[in-house]
């Protein structure tokens, strides 16, 4: 058994699946940002290993973009954090319910 | 032999994924987050997407990475707490969710691998995997996207510094 296309797209169901955990079990702000990364690094594999098994670079070409999108998100949700740290004193999203009702 | 360098590696990215959302410190979790990301790149070099995994080490693990810790020891975070039962249940239900999530994945990739399931990888061609190739896609293909995500860039940053900025004339 040699590796396969299967077993890429397994490990990034995996890996996206434990991020979506991460994003509802968890509390803090960064630590749900960061579960986000992991789920568009999820992303990533299956796009490399669909560009790698159909000959074709425009996979990697997405990857490139997508890790672009993912910089600009993580800054303008690190500046969110830190705006709502400086007016509430901490970044637990149970404390952000200025929009919630 | 690739398949054993395969299964070892994504035993240590599911490791890291698992500790990234487990552990209780956030510069833990970020630490945690770098490996994942490094044994990524691993994985994307295995295939000879080298570009790309260069990528990856350099702007994942490397600079977004280093924004992340950087406001995590900014902050000065304390540790989470949180009543105990509200945490089970939410615990509980993210489990659930996330375990019925990865199920219905599974039955798309086992539907959608139906059909046959010869050996999908063979090595990648030395032009495929070259630069070269990747920059003249995104300079003729992709010139549009490309000049988009700079724009993209641009009003990230303008937002984060609008964002963070301090208001102090009032």
């Amino acid at each position: 058994m040699s590796l396969g296309l299967a077993h890429f797209l397994v490990l990034s169901g995996v890996i996206f699946a434990i991020g979506v955990i991460g994003v509802i079990i968890r509390r803090n702000a960064i630590i749900i940002l960061m579960s986000i990364e992991l789920m568009l690094n999820a992303v990533n594999i299956a796009l490399v290993a669909f560009s790698v098994y159909m000959r074709n670079m425009d996979g990697q070409v997405f990857v490139f973009f997508i890790i672009t999108v993912a910089a600009a998100e993580a800054a303008v949700g690190l500046a969110l954090a830190v705006v709502i740290s400086r007016n509430r004193k901490s970044v637990d999203v149970d404390d952000f319910n200025l929009m919630k009702w | 032999m690739q398949l054993a360098i395969f299964i070892i590696f994504a035993i240590l990215c599911i490791f890291g994924s698992i500790l990234v959302i487990t552990l209780r410190s956030a510069v833990s979790s970020a630490i945690a987050l770098v490996f994942v990301m490094c044994v990524i790149a691993g994985l994307f070099a295995l295939v000879g997407a080298l570009f790309v995994a260069a990528l990856q080490v350099i702007v994942y693990a490397g600079a977004v990475m280093v924004l992340f810790l950087f406001i995590i020891m900014l902050l000065n975070l304390k540790e989470e707490l949180i009543s105990e039962d509200d945490k089970k249940f939410t615990r509980f239900l993210g489990i659930v969710l996330g375990t019925a999530f990865l199920f219905e994945l599974a039955f798309f990739v086992r539907t959608a691998l139906m059909r046959g399931s010869e050996a999908l990888y063979e090595p990648v061609p030395k032009t495929l995997s070259s630069i070269a190739v990747i920059s003249s896609e995104l300079f003729t293909k992709f010139l549009f996207p490309f000049e988009l995500t700079s724009v993209l860039l641009l009003i990230a940053i303008v937002g984060a510094i609008l964002l963070a900025k301090k208001k102090n004339e009032k």
